[in-house]
């Protein structure tokens, strides 16, 4: 199958190379990372994690979120998740590669990483996450390919195949959850150490991953003769609205429990983040554009003749991903740190370097979801997009 | 067989990088490297012996460096008994190098030799030696 | 010829593991060259149970008195000296008692002035429940069950910084790039660190095996007492029996092993 990912248009190819570049711009600037040292980013000894983390973060949410088709279209026989199906599974399978990708240029010795799986550590969340997330990669792998390619020879699906995906749904939650084990156990990280914290995870990814896959329906159905349907991406605008929905909600709950309960140190970092914390406030413009991102999406999406529009689902879903990115991918991790153990701060902003190779994990990412949905749109084209049945 | 002109010459090509570093220094003798032994320290020593006799240490000094490095910083074990009955303070920086004083013209050469690049010295303090 | 490609790919898939099993029980085997027996203890080893270190605040009076016990620790070990505090290396400094003790600040902020203006060492508490050993996923981090010693092991350390996330007590530093330039006087006997590891306070356990006490409390003038904590006639014992101590953030339930002396007998 991958033979297809050979053949394609000028447009294609420019894009493909457009990422090339950027993954080598990125690459340039990760070997200057590897000769100095993680100094050339902006992380300090007070805000030890940064965007890499931070990016980690936010797409283990968006790997997670696949479920979401996989699971009405598998456990509850929604048909007109069928085609839309293939697009979820690829998308899960560039973003764990990223996420692994992030963790590996946030090392500080990267060529000892394997000592993760040579001295595994059982008390370690790490740990965990390392299985998880190889296993989600797999599971996706498997059972993306194999659908796809039973589906270009027109038979159904094998049948051992069912149980690797009645797997990856109860898998998906876990990769999130256990991302979040991460941050909400360590004592005296006030803004991380909540129960909520996992099921906000959840949520905020249920919303920001079908909302990318709105987007990317959609591009694909502009670009090429596969329709992913207009039913599809109108279910996925519903699913995007009450997560969004339950995201703000959660907030709320987090914001209520901080700040009624009146102990300071519950409430310092969500003030650094929208307020600014004794004079320092280099994150307040961005979180409130979140905010604001925030509201422009909900006023879209929970208005039926809204989101009924295409146009405007797809605005809302751009702003929900971007509103999303900008409070997991970037305030969660870096307010977490601020104040730090002694209550003082240290501000953190992403330096060049450290843009340019998350940028260029990025182009991987998407070089990657790329070749995989040209296959998947090429198969389609070639099978002549008719509706199948696993 | 299908595009057999490519497959041929991208075979060609294969074998040609992956013999290369044969074909490039074939024919050519690059000498074994003679290690020194005449550092002031080892010349005060009456029996000049290393911690275990000279075929193991050139063989297994890289295991045992392994496992006394685990041993000291994991096991809080701090000498080392050796096969005759003498002991030693398990420590690269401060029983190895005593004697061996002369990195450039022990340690680095072989290792050049064969072409290895142990990350000891980006943390161990090597000994002070003119050029 | 008899093989298809399914087969192919199962043989080549089962040699492919025998073979890393062959490699790595061959690796096991080889490891026993050197038994354990051959290593012994040095009889002047300083031995606990549980070590712990108890600072009198009252016994730091001068500016000199504090500065006389960092350096006694940085300069043996290696510690880098770096301006810039983003990518500072400290392993035992000073902090106000405002930034130290933040819970008892809230408690009581009417508190006697020379507290408040007092600076505190603060350094690692080697917890007896250290979050940093339960976060680590490679044990570089570990305690040492025989003495209680948060232990960090550099040749180990692959660098994820999950141990100072998890340090409520911000004792660990991060080489965010090569420190030796940054050392003014090598120390010949102790190793640098290299770029990329986290590095911290090891309660000297250099010294304590050639039966010293650690560097800070040697240069501290009888202001540190360090001592056996499971040991109730130590001196650190007695110590913390007859004065008011109060140690960091011990609601976290982390237990940490170094006592401030406030009160007086």
């Amino acid at each position: 199958m991958l033979e297809t990912a050979f053949k394609g248009s000028r447009i294609y190819w420019a894009w493909v190379l457009f990422l090339l570049v950027i993954i080598g711009i990125g690459f340039i600037f990760y070997l200057r990372q590897f000769i100095i040292g993680l100094g050339v980013t902006g992380m300090s000894r007070d805000v030890s994690w940064g965007f890499y983390i931070s990016q980690f973060t936010f797409l283990v949410g968006i790997a997670a979120s696949g479920v979401m088709v996989v699971l009405p279209y598998y456990l509850h026989n929604y048909k007109a998740f069928g085609k839309i199906t293939i697009l979820g599974e690829f998308l899960a399978i560039p973003a764990v590669i990223m996420c692994m990708l992030f963790i590996f240029v946030d090392l500080g010795q990267p060529l000892r990483v394997l000592n993760v799986i040579l001295y595994p550590t059982l008390n370690s969340v790490m740990f965990y996450d390392m299985v998880v997330l190889g296993g989600y990669l797999f599971l996706n792998v498997l059972v993306g390919w194999s659908a796809l390619s039973s589906e270009r020879k027109g038979i159904a699906p094998p049948k051992w195949l069912k149980f690797f995906i009645i797997l990856s749904i109860i898998w998906a939650p876990s990769i999130h959850t256990v991302t979040a084990f991460l941050y909400s156990g360590l004592p005296g990280k006030y803004f991380w150490m909540s129960a909520l914290l996992a099921a906000q995870f959840l949520a905020s990814a249920f919303a920001s991953g079908p909302s990318l896959l709105i987007l990317l329906a959609l591009i694909v159905r502009k670009f090429t003769k596969f329709d992913p349907g207009q039913e599809a991406i109108q279910a996925l605008g519903k699913i995007v609205t009450y997560f969004m929905l339950t995201s703000v909600f959660f907030l709320g709950l987090k914001l209520f429990t901080s700040f009624y309960s009146g102990i300071p140190a519950y409430s310092h970092s969500i003030i650094y983040l929208y307020a600014g914390l004794d004079d320092y406030n280099k994150l307040v413009p961005i979180m409130w554009i979140s905010n604001i991102l925030t509201v422009i999406a909900l006023v879209l999406l929970v208005i039926p003749q809204l989101r009924k529009n295409e146009l405007l689902l797809a605005i809302a879903s751009v702003c929900v991903f971007f509103a999303l990115w900008i409070d997991k991918g970037f305030g969660l991790i870096v307010g977490g740190f601020v104040p730090n153990s002694f209550k003082q701060i240290t501000e953190y902003w992403p330096t060049l370097p450290e843009m340019s190779i998350t940028l260029g994990v990025w182009a991987i990412g998407f070089l990657i979801l790329t070749i995989l949905y040209k296959i998947a749109v090429s198969i389609r084209e070639e099978i002549g997009n008719v509706d199948v049945h696993h | 067989m299908y595009n057999g002109g490519k497959i041929i010459i991208g075979l060609l090509i294969f074998i040609g990088f992956s013999t290369f570093p044969f074909l490039f220094t074939m024919g050519k003798v690059v000498p074994i490297p003679e290690l020194k032994l005449d550092t002031p320290e080892i010349q005060k020593m009456v029996d000049k012996r290393c911690v275990e006799p000279k075929e193991y240490m050139k063989t297994e000094h890289m295991v045992m460096l392994n496992t006394w490095r685990d041993a000291v910083v994991r096991d809080g074990a701090r000498l080392y008994k050796a096969r005759d009955g003498r002991t030693y303070d398990m420590s690269l920086q401060n029983t190895c190098m005593k004697c061996h004083s002369n990195k450039k013209n022990f340690c680095d050469q072989c290792h050049n030799y064969v072409a290895v690049k142990p990350y000891c010295w980006d943390c161990h303090i090597a000994p002070q030696e003119g050029t | 010829m008899g093989i298809n490609r399914r087969d192919f790919l199962k043989i080549a898939g089962i040699s492919t593991l025998a073979s890393i099993g062959g490699a790595a029980g061959l690796t096991l085997i080889k490891s026993g060259a050197i038994e354990a027996a051959q290593y012994i203890d040095d009889p002047r080893a300083l031995k606990a149970k549980r070590w712990g270190i108890a600072i009198d605040i009252n016994k730091f009076k001068t500016p000199e008195d504090y500065k006389r016990v960092m350096n006694a620790c940085h300069t043996i070990h290696n510690v880098p000296e770096i301006n810039n505090p983003k990518e500072e290396i400290k392993w035992i400094w000073t902090e106000s008692y405002e930034h130290s003790f933040s819970s008892q600040e809230y408690a009581n902020p009417y508190i006697q002035d020379h507290l408040k203006k007092k600076p505190f060492l603060v350094l690692c508490n080697h917890c007896d429940n250290p979050p940093c050993v339960r976060v680590c996923p490679t044990k570089a981090t570990y305690k040492r069950e025989s003495d209680g010693i948060v232990m960090m092991d550099m040749h180990r350390c692959i660098g994820c910084r999950f141990c100072m996330a998890g340090c409520p007590y911000g004792a660990r530093s991060f080489n965010w790039r090569d420190p030796r330039p940054f050392i003014k006087k090598l120390n010949p006997e102790f190793p640098t660190r290299m770029k990329g590891v986290v590095e911290k306070c090891t309660l000297c356990y250099e010294k304590l095996a050639i039966g010293l006490k650690p560097a800070c409390v040697e240069a501290s003038n009888g202001g540190m007492y360090f001592g056996d904590l499971s040991d109730p006639n130590s001196d650190i014992r007695k110590v913390l029996a007859s004065h008011y101590s109060i140690r960091r953030k011990a609601e976290l339930g982390t237990t940490p092993c170094v006592f401030y002396i406030i009160g007086g007998q």
